[in-house]
């Protein structure tokens, strides 16, 4: 796949910077759309152990030497979904259910990259993302899977805040219940793969959580939570990114410290209204 | 003949080894008002979810429109608040939007809300008197006003039968009076039937068609409020098993019944 490089002013003018730029730009907007839900139904690290199941993913197709990116996807997303029906069967609490994805996840990542021979600075771009070495296959793969995801929530988020309102009610309503925390679940594990080059598997959940709990902090509504914390996502994207290229930063990093910046300023903001 | 909306019929139920339920007969029927009542842990809850279809019987048949409450399609036909429902305070929700969520069983759960889904939210937030607060956090609001946007929510999609489980616990006198204004507008304009669990029946008392009283996992009484009130010793019902208003009804001793 090919990327046609526009004439953007510093610090976008090089190629690998326009690419970040998109890659980054969808992915702040997107995760947050799926962190909305998880942080109202207190599955705030979901996404971090899904994240780590999807490390187990990226290894496993270096072990196979598969493009590790599909790897990853299947694996989250089969994690995800045995995750969502422990929990839902009522026999696995929701956090022992994670604990026991997480730790699973990152053990059989180490040994199949131990088996594949890829114990080394490769394995870091997954770990802690690598927005500037993507090639324009990876960021399109990005764009795909978050035009996906925002597009399933646009179709379905009224049902899901139905469910985060009462499960029982929603239930007794017709809404299908058990499919619509399957899919979200499932959503969860596609946004894991989408920005697991963009800050990696380890920090996944901070652009998941970190943009939605600034907007609580300003928001009243659902709605606009839902598309404010999108905004801030997106631009904590853009401004990390921008950071990185001035200091010479690890991108990843600075995204997610632009999310917890702007998260403090949100704070301040809410309690000076 | 008036049109059964719901039916419980030799109807038991045991959660694992202990039983909740056993051989229970209940109908509802169209614009109907029953008040469901008995002491802690008799199985009125348990009754509900399985005429709700949340439960299934061992024993018995349960019906919903005359169909298993799992194949019933027409989910707006039934509004439900449920015991004990809170909005917690981080919710970012306006009262607005949370009563708009009932409409989804009516409107489908994919499609868009249109003018007419906002016309009958607008309706439903009259009725509960909170168009002032609509779009104020659901977060912001009293206890009371809570259980009324909750009861908007379950009125929203214009059910023929409401089933409410002690949807009044710990509100405000004014707040029930409100809740009684809003069940009996469903009621009397609306042909809709009421189902209603509750120990604080004093906001609906003179409005009740039957009392169903359940004690033990069993149906003790099922007949119109004075009766029970007059008879309530004979047939061996003790202050225990009556909500706070029937007891105040029950002649004195002395007098004669």
């Amino acid at each position: 796949m090919t990327f046609a490089a526009l004439a953007l002013p510093f610090p976008f003018e090089r190629e690998y910077m326009q690419l970040a730029l998109l890659a980054a730009l969808v992915v702040g907007a997107t995760a947050p759309l799926i962190g909305t839900f998880l942080v109202q139904k207190q599955l705030s690290l979901l996404g971090d152990g899904i994240g780590h199941v999807a490390f187990a993913g990226v290894a496993a197709g270096l072990l196979l030497n598969v493009w590790p990116v599909w790897t990853a996807l299947i694996a989250a997303v089969t994690g995800a979904v045995a995750l969502e029906w422990l929990r839902s069967r009522g026999h696995t609490s929701g956090d022992l259910a994670l604990s026991l994805f997480f730790y699973t996840g990152i053990a059989a990542g180490v040994v199949l990259t131990g088996l594949a021979g890829a114990l080394d600075a490769g394995l870091l771009t997954y770990l802690f993302g690598s927005i500037l070495t993507m090639s324009a296959g990876d960021a399109w793969t990005i764009v795909a899977l978050a035009v996906f995801i925002a597009g399933t929530v646009a179709v379905t988020w009224r049902a899901m805040f139905t469910v985060v309102l009462d499960e029982e009610s929603a239930r007794v309503a017709g809404l299908p219940v058990m499919g619509l925390n399957l899919a979200l679940s499932a959503l969860t594990a596609v946004t894991v793969v989408a920005a697991m080059r963009v800050v990696g598997v380890l920090l996944v959940a901070a652009l998941m959580v970190l943009p939605v709990a600034s907007a609580q902090r300003v928001c009243h509504s659902f709605r606009a939570t839902l598309l404010t914390s999108s905004a801030v996502g997106a631009f904590a994207g853009i401004s990390g990114l921008v950071v990185a290229r001035f200091a010479d930063l690890a991108p990843g990093a600075t995204i997610v410290l632009a999310a917890a910046t702007l998260f403090a300023v949100c704070a301040l903001w809410g309690r000076l209204r | 003949m008036s049109l059964r909306l719901a039916e419980a019929e030799r109807v038991s139920f045991a959660y694992g080894a202990e039983p909740v339920l056993d051989g229970v007969d209940l109908t509802v029927e169209q614009g109907e008002f029953v008040a469901l009542v008995g002491a802690n842990g008799s199985g009125k809850s348990t009754l509900l979810r399985l005429l709700l279809g949340l439960e299934r019987p061992q024993t018995g048949a349960v019906r919903l429109f005359g169909v298993d409450p799992r194949r019933l399609g027409e989910r707006w036909r039934i509004g439900y608040v449920p015991q004990r429902a809170v909005l917690t305070t981080s919710l970012p929700a306006t009262v607005e939007e949370i009563v708009a969520a009932g409409r989804l069983a009516r409107r489908g759960w994919a499609r868009r809300l249109r003018r007419q889904d906002r016309e009958e939210v607008d309706h439903a937030l009259e009725s509960v008197a909170l168009t002032d607060r609509r779009r104020d956090p659901a977060g912001s609001l009293s206890g009371g006003q809570q259980q009324r946007a909750l009861i908007a929510k379950a009125l929203v999609s214009r059910p023929e039968l409401l089933i409410l489980d002690e949807p009044v616990a710990g509100v405000d006198l004014d707040s029930q009076a409100r809740f009684r204004d809003s069940l009996m507008h469903l009621v009397k304009d609306h042909g809709a039937a009421v189902l209603l669990v509750s120990h604080e029946l004093g906001a609906v008392a003179e409005d009740l068609d039957r009392v169903v009283l359940l004690r033990h996992g069993a149906i003790a009484f099922d007949g119109a409020p004075d009766e029970l009130a007059s008879q309530g010793v004979n047939l061996g019902i003790h202050a225990a098993d009556l909500p706070m208003w029937l007891e105040s009804r029950r002649p004195h001793p002395d007098q004669p019944t």
